[in-house]
């Protein structure tokens, strides 16, 4: 058993990745020498070489176009898109190629792609540096999109993301890099929870309120200041947005009979807009009441003075439980 | 090598360098269709080769004349045809061996026929049946890439790649004059120098843009972009098999012996419209297309070896022959590609499973059975 944190996750799990496999690339922008800005690939350039942990040049459409002719001639590449605003100008490469080249190839071809996205705010960051864009990338076919939320998640999701043959975004909580928790080491893949499974990181009866990546410990902090109330919160990591695992959440909220969704990103044709939906398709005579939304307001991210204010905290979370039980 | 080095411009009063005059071309036969020399760049083929450059040319004119009446009559959605560009890819591709790889935009029919890709492939995507849907992997020829110059940076990567395994192969990025002011190709072009990546970037610069000029892409010959980005560029006479295949086998080669990318301009002329959808007569003069009829790649050749007595009549009817078989080969095998299967769409989305996948798919399978006396 050793603590790590998330940032430490990711690192071990890229290492396990470049071990068991010598196709496997890391490439981004000051990945190699520096170890990436968050430090998250401290180490592997000095033990993989800069053959396989490439320092690339400042173009974010050149790394991920790279990436999908490298993953045509047999390599898995692993990119880091620096900061969650940064990735558009790699967005036509991600949503035109990427994602759609093995339908376009009937299947001929597969490009397994990890993009590593550090996402959302909390970080006192200047602008485009906390952005929570999940949805672009979840509403594009061809993609699957995965969040991790702890330590312990980190280290098994970057590799489950390597070794699957579909181009996979993992979206990294970069304001829970520093959180710790302790690993076994002991275990292995098979071992691991599905990536594309949610977990219920909290039971409860009264409601269920299923967030992703940073928002998981804001809900489980909820969940414990509520049961100080009498109130039992089941808190869902979704863990994947895309594929959804659908089954989970629609047996919680067939226990509970509330949902309330929680992100950082806008609410407006956000994931919880998704699970709404989808929600009252599939439990209607199981809700007690609509399912809710927490999440940023159809803004820009705001300046970091008042992201604090912006970010669905605590009390919000709070106050959208009480909403919900007040029906 | 004075074509390959990019030639220093005396700054004139204007803002703007400018080239001192329009660039000489690599060439190796006039346009008249008489064999010349150049320092640098030649060929050494044998009769029976020029035979088959010139067949590959005819052929691949007589399938782009199908495909485009297979248009007008109803059978394609759209075409886009390479009328005028035949010697630009078929140099190159000839140039390339079995283990380089190219990656196309859409209008690479003749760079298909050389790696050997049925014709009858490339159609299923303008008949509107696929998206492509060959294996890029058979023929070492990738997909068609229809977003303008995003093939590059996959061709680049692709390089990387070869160069990672050992491999002394090149990849060749297919993409036109209008693609040159895209980001990606810049991009490309970067990634390429600082990694030395074995590629050759192929610009087939046909003087238009859909109905942009050459003008509104760039104010210096294109070739001369490569030294800002820090390797060769040279400029080819597009519509010359001969001078295409030596300067293309030439940059191929240094790719693979480790000496990094060049930039090739092959300096042609779009003749058609830009696909069956345009209408060049809004954008252009008569003018310019009857002077550039008169550098016809096709029949320069055709004059090369009719006088040279490297053909003879029986060779010509014979290869008309086998340009109608052809051309009945692809309208045949038009006209019976088969609709897919609405259900199909959800094949190949992924690799692995995707539980919305299979429910959508469900849910509209129900829904298509719902219809009495459906096929589906």
């Amino acid at each position: 058993m050793a603590q790590i944190t998330l940032a430490k996750g990711i690192t071990m799990g890229l290492r396990k990745a470049m071990e068991a496999d010598p196709k496997v690339l890391v490439m981004g922008e000051d990945v190699g020498k520096l170890g990436g800005v968050f430090r998250v690939t401290d180490g592997l350039q000095k033990d993989f070489g800069e053959d396989r942990v490439i320092d690339t040049p400042l173009a974010e459409s050149g790394i991920i176009g790279t990436a999908i002719g490298l993953a045509l001639r047999g390599y898995r590449p692993v990119c880091e898109i620096q900061f969650d605003g940064f990735v558009y100008p790699a967005f036509d490469q991600i949503v035109s190629q990427l994602a759609k080249m093995r339908a376009r190839a009937l299947g001929k071809i597969s490009l397994p792609v990890v993009v590593r996205i550090p996402v959302g705010g909390g970080i006192g960051a200047v602008e485009h540096h906390s952005e929570s864009n999940e949805a672009y990338f979840a509403h594009t076919a061809g993609l699957k999109v995965v969040a991790c939320s702890n330590p312990v998640d980190a280290y098994f999701m970057v590799q489950q993301a390597v070794a699957s043959d579909d181009p996979v975004i993992l979206y990294e909580p970069k304001r829970r890099y520093w959180e710790k928790a302790d690993l076994d080491e002991s275990l292995t893949l098979e071992n691991a929870m599905s990536l594309y499974s949610a977990r219920v990181a909290r039971e409860g009866t009264d409601i269920t309120v299923a967030a992703y990546g940073p928002m998981v410990k804001t809900c489980l902090e909820a969940a414990t200041a509520a049961a100080e109330e009498g109130k039992s919160l089941e808190v869902i990591d979704l863990r994947s947005l895309s594929p959804l695992d659908m089954p989970t959440v629609r047996a919680s909220v067939e226990k509970t009979g509330r949902l309330v969704v929680v992100h950082e990103a806008p609410t407006f044709l956000g994931m919880g807009a998704e699970l709404a939906a989808r929600v009252t398709e599939q439990c209607f005579y199981s809700l007690e009441a609509p399912v809710l939304r927490v999440g940023g307001f159809n803004t820009p991210y705001p300046p970091s003075r008042v992201e604090e204010e912006y970010l669905p905290d605590l009390d919000r979370v709070l106050d959208a439980v009480d909403r919900s039980l007040a029906y | 090598m004075t074509d390959r080095a990019v030639e220093a411009t005396s700054e004139p009063a204007g803002r703007v360098p400018v080239a001192p005059s329009e660039p000489q071309l690599v060439q190796l036969l006039t346009p008249e269709g008489e064999r010349v020399h150049h320092p640098d760049y030649d060929v050494d083929l044998s009769d029976e080769e020029l035979r088959g450059l010139y067949r590959d040319l005819v052929l691949v004119r007589r399938v782009d004349a199908e495909a485009t009446a297979l248009q007008r009559q109803g059978e394609l959605g759209i075409w886009a045809s390479l009328l005028g560009q035949e010697a630009a890819q078929v140099g190159s591709g000839r140039a390339m061996r079995e283990d380089d790889y190219a990656f196309p935009t859409y209008r690479e029919h003749g760079v298909a026929w050389c790696r050997g890709v049925d014709p009858l492939n490339l159609l299923g995507l303008f008949r509107g049946v696929n998206h492509g849907g060959w294996d890029p992997n058979e023929k070492n020829f990738h997909l068609y890439t229809i977003v303008i110059g995003a093939q590059t940076l996959h061709a680049t990567g692709y390089a990387m790649g070869m160069q990672k395994d050992g491999a002394e192969s090149a990849v060749i990025a297919y993409f036109g004059d209008g693609a040159t002011s895209q980001g990606d190709v810049n991009e490309a072009f970067i990634y390429a120098s600082v990694f030395n990546a074995p590629v050759v970037f192929f610009c087939q610069n046909n003087q238009w843009a859909i109905s942009e000029p050459i003008e509104k892409q760039s104010r210096i010959p294109l070739y001369q972009r490569a030294m800002g980005f820090g390797f060769p560029g040279i400029r080819v006479d597009g519509n010359d098999v001969l001078a295409v295949l030596a300067v293309t086998k030439a940059a191929l080669q240094n790719a693979r012996e480790g000496s990094g990318p060049t930039l090739v301009e092959a300096y042609t002329y779009r003749m058609g419209a830009h696909t069956t959808s345009d209408d060049p007569t809004r954008y252009r003069l008569t003018d310019e297309l009857e002077s550039w009829k008169l550098k016809d790649p096709v029949e320069r050749m055709k004059a090369y070896l009719v006088r040279t007595g490297k053909v003879d009549q029986a060779f010509l009817d014979a290869l008309e022959a086998e340009s109608d078989e052809l051309a009945a080969h692809v309208r045949k095998g038009c006209l019976e590609m088969p609709d897919p299967e609405p259900l199909s769409i959800f094949d190949h989305v992924y690799a692995e499973r995707h539980p919305l996948v299979e429910e959508e798919r469900e849910q509209f399978r129900a829904y298509l059975e719902t219809f009495e006396g459906s096929d589906h």
